[in-house]
């Protein structure tokens, strides 16, 4: 089914790779992780899918990661493919369908796959697949252009309380991560979800075009990706969606890669609501144990050499690891919560 | 000026032998992947960022930028031969460029699409140097009104393409329209007409569209009609390169195209197709031969090829001031600055003024290359029409599959490629032109886009359109773009005092 589909990347690669192959630095052997019983489990290749198409969220943390497992020799053939469609839906029933058993195959996931399979119904749900571990979290910011008469979060909320649908909120797809965050913002507000002025825009900048022209009220997005416009004055952050203890927005409060605050969490100004957009890894359905064991150890190597972390400090991507049945317990939580607010929201049937 | 000095530190940086070769590279590349339909630059970007890990971050922009022009002017190559285009800009320039192919005018189509792209893509570079701060501070005062107000001025094309049967031609365009609604409603997140198939949630992508109907299509119809007309090769007739008579019809349509592709290209949601469709209804308008236009009118193929890489140029504008991304490549060199942990926006021209100068040098350099490397191989790729028929368009049907499946690598979109193609041959049939479902397939769902979110902000209240003044202006030169030929008609009708036979449809 694929091969057609790497011929072509392959070609398109082979162009360029001869030409930078004389810049490219040997791998650095690492430490072997001892959990795996599996002798020689990396000898063959492992098979990652990203389950959208190439240059978005999945596709850049699949890619970092297979280059980080083979720069850093923790496993020497990795093969990352796309499988795009339906924000994860369609990757994920290939996974569950075609893939059973296989202890080589992983798919990258996250948040937004969970709200895909609630609001398109899939037949195929994460319960059919096994859990691996989580790998990263980005949290999110709510922005208001400089001009706004909002200079708090307490305006704008008390604005939203007075009137729900006089406040409208940009932000990406409909029932995607920035929706699923207004949902349970009004809901700690008190607001009726249904009556929330949700704008959603595709991708791209369209959502940060509407908020600098002030055609929105409000904006809300990943924190990584309007730093540079809150930096330079032209957004206002009013809060980012991280838990109050740490006020660093991690939490598993990891020191490494932590910048200072862009703004308060909701929650230490009284909005009992933390989100964090996580991605994370699920394998085929059927696998045994000791395959899930070698998988785990895996990412346990990756998500602890010095090479992942500085990938993670580039992109400002959050340590979020929980492995294997932590994983799968967290999994069913956020179904819960995400199908909730989704329901609330009039999204899901 | 300011510029001038910036602009010449980048030259130095962009000049330099190194530079010099990735700059090569990347519009080799570029060429290659806007050639090869379903592969755009977008992807390939995407493709090479972690390989390009290591180098400079000048260089692998100056690549990057590389691509991305090459695209462009890729594009058009497989639009005007075989009528397969590779990515939604270059639909317009299939629908007169493939007919001069046809005609024997294949080189010279090529060939105005190269120099009308170069020209182009120069004074919009030059536009990108000195006016982005400026138009990026127009482009915000743009809302969803707005752009539902330029949608709407860009579907008066439809009159340009409708062809001899008004009944027919609005058939085509409902034809379109309806496909357009298939998959996820973008303001509400519900699935439309998609029979529970998981694969049509994102909807049907308009190059599938345009391929299935146009390529696959015209495929079936010729093997159909294959034992009824002797198998001729077309001939390329008189000069292979442009004739004065070309040049003299091309110039006005490229500086036309260039001046509504870059101010279009560099709005927020403004994109490469939308200024392709008005500068192809502007052009049929203004010629002097509109009778020629659906016959290959060397304008049709000039204006639209200019428009696209003119809003190239411009799509740069807001990448660059705001680190607002406003197409899909242009989303992936947004990652790419990240990546190497560069921040687009109002602040990277002070951060790193090397990198934005260099990146902009290196544009007009590659409109240079792309020139010297594109007018030659007019004269080579031209002689893929002398291949005969059944081999050409095995060939074409090959092509087509391989690109729709290397979009997605779903072979759903196989079979919604071969069905469109069955619905293009039984449109070619029964005498029904394609074009205006293909238009309808992309605005479509961008026009219910805007009008959705624009009401929504507006909380229902209608006025939103009239009431907002750029977007009541573009709307009056909406509807002067429809009525006032046929108000100039029947008032010339009228001074000639000769009976006109009424007739449904204008020029």
């Amino acid at each position: 089914m694929r091969s057609p589909r790497r011929l072509i990347l392959f070609l398109t690669a082979s162009l360029i790779i001869p030409a930078l192959a004389a810049i490219a630095a040997p791998p650095a052997p690492a430490a072997a992780q001892a959990e795996c019983a599996v002798d020689g489990f990396t000898d063959s290749p492992i098979e990652i899918m990203a389950p959208a198409a190439p240059g978005g969220g999945w596709d850049t943390t699949a890619r970092e990661m297979q280059r980080v497992l083979q720069e850093e020799g923790i496993a020497p053939t990795v093969e990352v493919y796309n499988v795009e469609g339906a924000g994860g839906t369609v990757g994920i029933a290939q996974l569950v369908n075609d893939e059973a058993g296989n202890d080589h195959q992983l798919m990258m996931m996250g948040l937004v796959m969970i709200g895909a399979i609630a609001t398109n119904a899939s037949p195929v749900t994460l319960e059919q697949t096994t859990p691996i571990s989580s790998l990263t979290a980005e949290f999110e910011v709510i922005v208001v252009p400089a001009a706004s008469e909002y200079q708090t979060l307490d305006d704008l909320i008390a604005a939203f309380q007075a009137d729900p649908t006089a406040i409208s909120w940009g932000g990406g797809s409909a029932g995607g991560t920035d929706h699923i965050l207004v949902g349970l913002i009004a809901q700690a507000a008190g607001v009726d979800p249904t009556q929330i002025n949700y704008v959603p825009f595709s991708g791209g900048g369209e959502a940060l075009a509407a908020i600098l022209g002030g055609q929105v009220s409000a904006g809300v997005s990943g924190v990584g990706e309007w730093l540079d416009q809150i930096a330079s004055g032209e957004l206002r952050a009013l809060a980012v969606s991280g838990v109050a203890e740490t006020g660093d927005a991690t939490p598993e409060a990891s020191a490494d890669g932590a910048a200072a605050p862009i703004a308060p969490t909701l929650q230490e100004q009284g909005i009992d609501v933390e989100l964090a957009n996580w991605r994370g890894l699920v394998a085929p359905p059927d696998i045994s144990d000791e395959g899930r064991q070698c998988l785990i150890a895996l990412v346990e190597t990756l998500v602890a050499s010095d090479a992942w972390i500085e990938t993670r400090a580039t992109y400002g991507w959050q340590d979020f690891a929980r492995f294997g049945d932590d994983y799968g317990t967290f999994l069913g939580e956020e179904r819960d919560r995400v199908t909730g607010i989704l329901t609330e929201l009039g999204l899901v049937a | 000026m300011q510029a001038f000095a910036d602009l010449a530190r980048g030259f130095e940086v962009a000049l330099t032998p190194e530079n010099l070769g990735w700059a090569l590279i990347g519009v080799l590349l570029g060429t290659a992947v806007g050639v090869l339909p379903g592969i755009g630059p977008a992807l390939t970007v995407a493709l090479l960022l972690p390989v390009t890990y290591k180098l400079a971050p000048i260089s692998a922009f100056i690549m990057f930028a590389g691509i991305y022009y090459g695209g462009m002017y890729g594009g058009s190559t497989t639009s005007i031969l075989l009528n397969t285009p590779g990515e939604s800009a270059s639909i317009v320039t299939a629908i007169e460029g493939n007919q001069m192919a046809r005609r024997g005018r294949g080189a010279a189509a090529l060939a105005t699409a190269a120099i009308g792209s170069f020209v182009a893509g120069t004074v919009g570079t030059i536009g990108l140097t000195f006016l982005a701060p400026f138009m990026v501070q127009i482009g915000l005062k743009f809302g969803p009104a707005e752009y539902f107000a330029l949608v709407v001025l860009a579907f008066t094309t439809i009159t340009a393409l409708l062809g001899s049967s008004l009944a027919r031609g609005l058939l085509s365009l409902f034809l379109g329209l309806a496909l357009g609604l298939v998959g996820i409603d973008t303001l509400s997140g519900q699935s439309r007409f998609t029979f529970g198939i998981p694969q049509l949630l994102d909807g049907i992508d308009v190059v599938t569209v345009a391929v299935g109907l146009f390529a696959v299509g015209e495929t079936f119809w010729v093997a159909s009609r294959m034992r009824h007309d002797p198998d001729q090769i077309i001939p390329v007739k008189g000069t292979v390169w442009m004739t004065r008579q070309e040049w003299a019809r091309s110039w006005k349509p490229w500086l036309r195209g260039t001046a509504i592709g870059f101010p279009i290209g560099s709005l927020p949601a403004g994109g490469a197709e939308i200024p392709t469709f008005l500068s192809y209804a502007l052009e049929k308008r203004l010629s002097k031969h509109p009778e020629e236009f659906g016959k290959g009118a060397i304008e049709g193929v000039a204006g639209p090829e200019a428009a696209n890489n003119a809003s190239a140029a411009g799509v740069l504008a807001p990448l660059l001031t705001l680190g607002l991304p406003t197409s899909a490549t242009a989303a992936i060199l947004l990652a790419a600055f990240q990546r190497y942990g560069l921040n687009p926006g109002p602040t990277l021209f002070q951060q790193d003024p090397e990198l934005v100068w260099g990146l902009i040098a290196s544009l007009y350099i590659g409109n240079v290359m792309l020139l010297v490397l594109n007018l030659p191989l007019a004269g080579v790729w031209v002689r893929l029409l002398a291949i005969p028929r059944p081999l050409l368009y095995a060939a074409i049907l090959v092509f087509a599959g391989l690109g729709t499946y290397g979009m997605s690598g779903s072979a759903v979109d196989l079979v919604v490629l071969y069905a469109l193609g069955a619905l293009g041959f039984a449109m070619r049939r029964f005498d029904i032109p394609v074009a205006p479902a293909v238009v309808g397939v992309i605005l479509g769902p961008v026009a219910e886009d805007h009008f959705r979110r624009a009401l929504q902000i507006a909380q229902g209240n209608y006025a939103t359109f009239v009431t907002r003044p750029i977007s009541a202006a573009i709307l009056v030169l909406a509807a002067l773009a429809l009525i006032a030929p046929v108000a100039i008609r029947w008032w010339q009708s009228r001074r000639t005092l000769t009976p006109v036979p009424p007739s449904p449809v204008e020029p």
